[in-house]
């Protein structure tokens, strides 16, 4: 299985995302620069966290147009994984990759601290490592992580079990209905503010975000049969 | 407009006869000084490059003689002070490369800005060594935090830090705040970054090679930022205010763009020299990269990239506009460094050529417009030893016997007032605005004695930590500066590490003051012993002077930095209790030291008396057995007393996991002044009851004096002194004043 990580100017957690590859499923993981224009040789692409282009704008408003993006959505589009952490969530909402939106935390203040998270979905490629209902502790790190959606969106989110985590207790930013992350209706792209990558081993305070680097490899291995390591 | 500014520019004649010099900062003598080394009078441009190379900012002028007194040297040290960073070898051909800078006054006067500006900075010094910057540190000084002044001040200044450090991605994973009338108006913000190096990596700010081409990198040039240099090197006054315009605004986006092509660039081994734009803009790195080749440079000021229409060569070379680099290579690998900054999308223009005449020269419009010896400007500035007097209030002190304040009866209540004194309580209202977790290599995070960042690839890991306490330095700079070195240290090593080197950000008042400058004088030689005897030399620093407010001077705070090496990921160890049923050893000797304490300000609302006493043999003794101690695994948690003595150490070592303890203690004075003397040389130990007895044993073999003082458990804080119980209260009841402390004052 290969991982692409995806480097828009601004990135700065895709050094942690690729570590987090190597050190949980130990798949072979390349960089991919923002101006690529073929992701076809990869199986997972994983939008980093960040300040995609300075983020002055909207987050991710402006990443949404480099032209790695067109690749991603082609990847989306057939069925490949996209996974985006905080400023890749962004992006996606943004690029219209997900639905909703991420705006400025209720308490106008950037929040970096662990988190409770329920998996509300371990239906998901992302999440079939987890127990249903489980609680893990994965820390957040973002000052415009507030999600918010209409309440039509919000229907058809708990319709389609798109809601794959939920904050549990406190909710850090307010965001509606205490969700942390989202799929897309097919649940082959999903959104996250927390980050995952930044909870692979012990020695990070907690390695309850490796499960979802070993949920990909379990799904792409019961699509490509047994697969072969690096 | 900006043709009118330009030919407002005083003539050489309306500089000598206004005297236009004194407005930024030089002296009659001064100026007569450089008359001479130009032999003639200078013009604008030249006047205005003068004064900033000759700011105590950037030629240290004052301080140079004290510096003088610190050890610099070591097996270890591979680059001491002078360059952007100092570099301490930490084996396998690495490095770690560190070093503190202060943003005091443009933080005074724009909070938000000056303080991103700083970080900003000191992140250009590590990475311009050629060396990954791999996390941040500050220190921070504010008034008393119930004016909304204060607030303001306090609220913006860390908006700022974590505005610039979380968009880059270096995260901030140490630092202290403290809160104090003696800081008001003019706070201090120190920020320090720690980055990563192979020996065969390391940079210096040399224009090597006459005829090679000297580049700029970054954004364009504006008018921000003039004379930054000069104005960290006055009094804060009530036109300060107006000097806005003097502070720089800062674009995080812009430098972790500059920081990867230069990174990039240093990687493909084709940098000659490199230095940042740091005060004084392209004057200072233009002049200081000559001076260190022994060369001169050329530069043609049309070439410089420039914001704004019409600047002259004055504004140009005196703007401190952020994220902007200057670098020497050869000619023929002009493309190859064009296209390592096109792909990250930035320009880098020619803007000079080394010469070998020893001169800076500036060419502007077809025209030469400024001549001036590249030595003169940059060693050549009078060095001035200041007189130095003992202060009033310091012989007033040494006759006030601070063990004698009417005995405090209520100690569960004193308990509470020392946590909740905002420069002792829970700093996370601060911390969790910092990215403090990206890199995923914070092992350690911020709250503990120091802060832990792993090494990728190895069982190494850098313990880092920024320590002073003003008020100790204020009632007696001497044994101040010691502590300071010391505690430093001590943090250091309780987390786990052997202490390496230190960086220090001298804040003082106004060197002109006798007083202050006795001050300076024996804080540097308090803290150069320590250096000495606990072998952590000082790689490199910066001086704060002028900070002032209409009140005087503030607290001399000489801030140290200290890195510190963790052999093994296994040593890491954090203050917290971990286990009910751990025994708790103290070790140390508790004196009734209470002059300058937390409990002295927060109970008895003074500051007054002599601070604890140090004996740096002492000192030596418990650091090396905590560490030794460590190393053999025998010790659950550890946290040096400081602020709030024995008292708060046993709360604080509660808090993380609501474990209790139980003490019965008998230290023979009164009980209000054991508990919350700030006795040096002490530390608290806890271990797993199978390791109790080895520990005690160990500790013993290394001659220290260790007691055994209680147990760890239950949720409740209990301490018995001479048989009457004198503390007993609930560990999330004092848990729940610590932590709210400053949020409660903040909403």
């Amino acid at each position: 299985m290969k991982f692409a990580v995806i480097v828009f100017p601004g990135s700065n957690c895709d050094l942690d995302m690729y570590h987090a590859v190597e050190d949980t499923v130990q798949q072979p993981v390349d960089y991919v620069w923002h101006t690529a224009t073929d992701l076809s040789q990869y199986d997972a692409i994983l939008v980093p966290g960040g300040f995609s282009y300075g983020d002055y704008l909207r987050c991710g408003s402006i990443a949404q147009f480099a032209p790695v993006m067109a690749e991603v959505r082609k990847a989306a589009d057939e069925g490949k994984f996209v996974l985006g952490v905080c400023n890749g969530f962004q992006v996606l909402t943004e690029a219209g990759l997900l639905p909703g939106a991420l705006i400025r935390n209720n308490s106008l203040k950037f929040r970096c601290h662990p988190v409770d998270l329920v998996v509300e979905n371990n239906g998901t490629a992302f999440t079939n490592a987890y127990r249903q209902g489980e609680t893990i502790r994965i820390p957040i790190a973002h000052g415009e992580g507030n999600y918010y959606c209409d309440d039509l969106t919000l229907q058809q989110l708990k319709k389609n079990n798109q809601i794959i985590f939920r904050y549990q207790g406190h909710n850090p930013n307010g965001s509606v209905d205490n969700i942390a992350g989202v799929s897309n209706e097919r649940g082959n792209v999903v959104g996250m503010m927390p980050h995952p990558e930044r909870a692979v081993k012990d020695l990070l305070g907690s390695k309850d975000g490796a499960r979802m680097f070993t949920s990909l490899l379990n799904a792409w291995r019961e699509t490509h049969g047994a697969a072969i390591g690096r | 407009m900006a043709q009118q500014l330009a030919a407002k520019e005083p003539t050489v004649e309306q500089i000598v006869e206004q005297k236009i010099y004194k407005q930024f900062g030089v002296s009659d003598s001064e100026f007569a000084l450089i008359c001479e080394f130009l032999g003639r009078q200078p013009n604008y441009t030249e006047i205005g490059v003068f004064s900033v190379m000759w700011s105590e900012h950037c030629a240290y002028k004052n301080s140079k003689p004290l510096l003088r007194r610190f050890p610099t040297s070591g097996p270890r040290v591979l680059m001491g002070p002078g360059e952007g960073a100092g570099i301490v070898d930490i084996g396998d051909n690495q490095a770690v490369v560190f070093k503190i800078e202060s943003h005091n006054h443009p933080s005074a006067v724009e909070p938000y800005q000056g303080a991103a500006t700083g970080v900003g900075g000191i992140i250009r010094d590590i990475f311009s060594m050629g060396a990954r910057p791999v996390a941040l540190l500050n220190s921070l000084r504010f008034g008393r935090l119930d004016s909304d002044r204060v607030r303001y001040l306090f609220s913006n200044v860390v908006s700022g830090i974590a505005g610039y450090g979380n968009c880059i991605g270096i995260p901030t994973v140490a630092g202290e705040v403290a809160f104090d009338e003696a800081y008001e108006g003019n706070p201090l913000v120190n920020a320090m970054c720690v980055g990563l190096i192979d020996h065969d990596k390391i940079q210096r700010g040399v224009a090597k090679g006459v005829g090679n081409p000297v580049f700029y990198v970054g954004p364009a040039t504006g008018r921000d930022g003039i004379h930054g240099a000069t104005f960290a090197s006055e009094d804060l006054t009530a036109e300060s205010e107006a000097k806005r315009s003097a502070v720089q605004v800062g674009d995080p986006f812009m430098e972790k763009l500059v920081m990867e092509a230069t990174l990039e660039l240093i990687d493909s081994g084709i940098v000659l020299g490199i230095q940042d734009m740091g005060a004084a803009g392209l004057t200072c790195s233009s002049a200081e990269m000559a001076s260190k080749a022994g060369n001169g440079m050329e530069l043609y000021l049309d070439e410089v990239p420039q914001r704004e229409a019409g600047m002259t060569a004055y504004e140009m070379m005196l703007s401190e506009s952020q994220e902007r680099m200057l670098f020497v290579t050869e000619p023929q690998h002009e493309e190859q460094a064009k296209a390592i900054f096109e792909r990250w999308g930035l320009h880098c223009a020619k803007v000079g050529k080394v010469t070998d005449d020893g001169r800076l020269r500036l060419f502007h419009k077809g025209e030469q417009v400024a001549d001036m010896p590249v030595k003169a400007l940059v060693d050549d500035c009078p060095i001035y030893n200041k007189p130095s007097q003992v202060p009033e209030y310091y012989l007033k002190n040494g006759s006030i016997d601070t063990t004698v304040y009417e005995q405090v009866t209520d100690l569960n209540g004193a308990l509470k007032k020392v946590l909740g004194s905002p420069s002792l309580a829970s700093k996370e209202w601060v911390y969790s605005q910092y990215d403090y977790q990206v890199r995923t290599s914070t092992a350690v995070v911020p709250g503990s004695d120091a802060a832990v960042v792993t090494i990728r690839g190895t069982r190494k890991a850098l313990a880092m930590t920024t320590d002073c306490n003003g008020r100790y330095v204020y009632l007696d700079p001497e044994v101040g500066g010691k502590i300071a070195v010391a505690e430093a240290a001590r943090n250091v090593v309780c987390s786990g590490a052997e202490p390496l080197a230190i960086t220090d950000n001298l804040n003082f008042g106004s060197p002109e003051k006798p007083e202050v400058f006795w001050q300076m004088e024996k804080a540097v030689d308090g803290m150069a012993e320590a250096c000495r005897l606990l072998d952590t030399p000082v790689i490199g620093g910066n001086v704060s002077l002028y900070n002032e407010n209409v009140k005087g001077a503030i607290y001399p705070t000489p801030v140290v930095g200290m890195v510190g090496l963790v052999h093994d990921l296994d040593h890491i160890t954090t203050q917290s209790f971990k286990e009910a049923g751990d025994v708790i050893f103290l070790l140390g000797e508790t004196k009734a030291e209470i002059g300058g304490s937390e409990f002295q300000y927060a109970v008895h609302g003074v500051t007054e008396g002599r601070p604890p006493e140090i004996d740096l043999d002492t000192e030596r003794a418990v650091q090396v057995a905590v560490l030794g101690a460590i190393q053999q695994g025998l010790v659950a948690s550890a946290h040096d007393l400081s602020e709030g003595g024995l008292a708060a150490a046993l709360a604080e070592s509660g808090f993380e996991r609501g474990l209790g303890a139980a003490v019965a203690w008998t230290p023979g004075l009164r009980p209000d002044l054991a508990l919350f003397s700030e006795s040096q040389s002490r530390v608290l130990l806890a271990a797993a009851p199978a390791d109790a007895d080895k520990l005690a044993a160990f500790l013993a073999a290394e001659g220290v004096k260790a007691e055994r003082i209680g147990t760890v458990g239950g949720d409740r804080l209990t301490v018995e002194i001479a048989g009457h119980r004198a503390v007993d209260a609930s560990v999330e009841e004092l848990h729940e004043v610590w932590k709210d402390a400053i949020p409660g004052r903040m909403k």
